[in-house]
């Protein structure tokens, strides 16, 4: 096990040595005016995120996308338990969710905006939107595959519902809900990032808009790099708590 | 049709109805959404114009070439990948993390690079279907039975026909999910970028739209991509369930 992790960091940091040296080798073939070398962009965003105007961007982006998080997660978590215990329900329901899935949701923002008006709220809304989905699927697959031996045996020994909760479909569905929160993690920070870029006037989506504007190269990779190394640790994290559940559930 | 299938068109024409009944009765005012019957009328009159002959065109296009680029590119890569164990094992990390990168946040960039053409549009849907690909590609190879390589040796097939008579056909029912989730993400990285920062394109003409108030327009475009590719998706579905079935899983 120790070795396993050793190898998974060693392949980490020379993948990392590659990106970084392909994003040198990529400056020197573009210029000054396209691009900006990884040692500058990392010197400009430490510089940035000592400034006050950076940061309100920052949790501007961070409070739309927890609160976008967190309505998907609870929405996606409903849906999924009500599919999953109602075989006919998914049956009606899932392929509709699996179409919804592969749709350019993009197209949908404009509606959000006329229902919700540019701010905070259509934000959230698109951001949940994206989570939302994954969210359902991955649950209802949770509790529909859940063992129905260990149900019946649930039902021989009169154990109360919130026993069964607790000792059986919580455990044998948690690994796979798992995987639903690490996906419905990173397409809404997709959606929420994409809400700021089309109608926001705050936070780094806004502010990477404003940067094409003013071409503004450094701005434009300072915030890129924020986002991508956001995005690969939370998700890096998540991987390794996921891989740990399945394990654990064999 | 199955019974749930039934179920299934009757809550989506039920819902239809629900929105008409809303938007009829003042609930949804005029402003936020035209009823949809006269969404449907907008519709055929838009299409009959031939006003959005240029940017439907020029969208598909763009899919078409950054869905093909990505294939032949990602089935290339994902054979060369599968042959080089510590390649493989090194980008291992970058596969688990890639899809949690918000990929539109590169979208800045590619405009200051590429300028604002097709180029970055194209680029940011073959970037999004790429990696699906290679990981169904490889998915695919791990899946072709030991035995029947073993079975090729013995009766001395040369590499092309033991690629032709095995390989292919085990592995394509994997190929084809990796084709359709490239056909889904084509559209979403074309459209998704178009509807950010472009001069042309469906995504263009629906955030113009949305500028300009002009629902009558707007609402159309929204409804005919999203009918394209859930039209598109469950035919690339029905046709992976039918080489699934060949294949004799399920």
């Amino acid at each position: 096990m120790m070795s396993r992790i050793r190898r998974l960091n060693w392949n980490g940091i020379v993948l990392i040595g590659a990106l970084l040296l392909v994003w040198q080798l990529l400056f020197e073939v573009a210029g000054e005016n396209a691009m900006a070398a990884p040692v500058a962009t990392v010197g400009y965003l430490l510089q940035l995120l000592g400034t006050a105007a950076f940061w309100s961007n920052v949790t501007a982006t961070a409070a739309a996308f927890l609160l976008a998080l967190t309505i998907a997660l609870l929405l996606g978590l409903a849906i999924g338990f009500a599919l999953g215990l109602h075989r006919f329900s998914a049956e009606v329901v899932e392929p509709i969710l699996v179409s919804l899935y592969a749709v350019p949701k993009v197209t949908l923002y404009p509606i959000v905006l006329l229902a919700f008006g540019i701010g905070l709220p259509a934000k959230v809304a698109f951001g949940a939107i994206h989570g939302v989905i994954p969210m359902a699927i991955f649950t209802t697959t949770a509790i529909r595959t859940i063992n129905p031996v260990l149900l019946k045996t649930a039902r021989v020994m009169r154990l109360p519902p919130s026993v069964v909760a607790r000792s059986i479909i919580l455990p044998s569905a948690l690994p796979e809900i798992f995987t639903g929160i690490r996906v419905s993690f990173s397409l809404t920070l997709i959606g929420t990032l994409l809400g700021e870029m089309f109608g926001s006037q705050r936070g780094l989506g806004y502010l990477l808009m404003t940067a094409i504007g003013l071409q503004n190269v450094r701005m434009i990779m300072a915030v890129t790099l924020l986002l991508v190394l956001f995005a690969a640790s939370v998700s890096i994290a998540l991987i390794a708590v996921d891989r740990r559940l399945h394990r654990f559930a064999g | 049709m199955t019974a749930a299938a039934w179920v299934r068109l009757t809550l989506v024409v039920g819902a239809i109805l629900l929105l008409e009944l809303l938007c009829r009765v003042g609930m949804i005012d005029h402003l936020t959404m035209p009823p949809p019957s006269e969404i449907m009328r907008d519709l055929v009159v838009l299409l009959a114009s031939g006003r959005m002959n240029g940017a439907m065109l020029k969208t598909l296009l763009n899919v078409v070439i950054a869905f093909s680029t990505a294939t032949v590119a990602g089935v290339g890569l994902g054979v060369a990948i599968h042959g080089m164990l510590t390649l493989r094992r090194g980008l291992e990390p970058l596969f688990a993390t890639y899809y949690a990168i918000p990929v539109y946040a590169f979208y800045p960039l590619f405009i200051v690079l590429f300028g604002l053409g097709d180029a970055p549009q194209i680029l940011i849907g073959f970037m999004l279907a790429l990696v699906a690909v290679i990981m169904s590609t490889l998915n695919g190879l791990d899946r072709v039975s030991r035995v029947l390589l073993k079975t090729a040796r013995m009766h001395r097939l040369g590499p092309a026909a033991t690629a032709w008579h095995i390989t292919l056909p085990s592995a394509a029912p994997y190929l084809l999910t990796g084709v359709k989730l490239a056909v889904a993400y084509a559209f979403i990285g074309v459209i998704g970028a178009e509807f950010i920062m472009s001069n042309t394109g469906i995504g263009y003409e629906i955030s113009y739209a949305y500028n300009d108030f002009d629902n009558a327009t707007m609402y159309p475009l929204i409804v005919l991509i999203l009918v394209i590719s859930i039209v598109v998706n469950a035919m690339l579905s029905r046709w992976e369930a039918a080489l699934m079935r060949r294949r004799g899983n399920r």
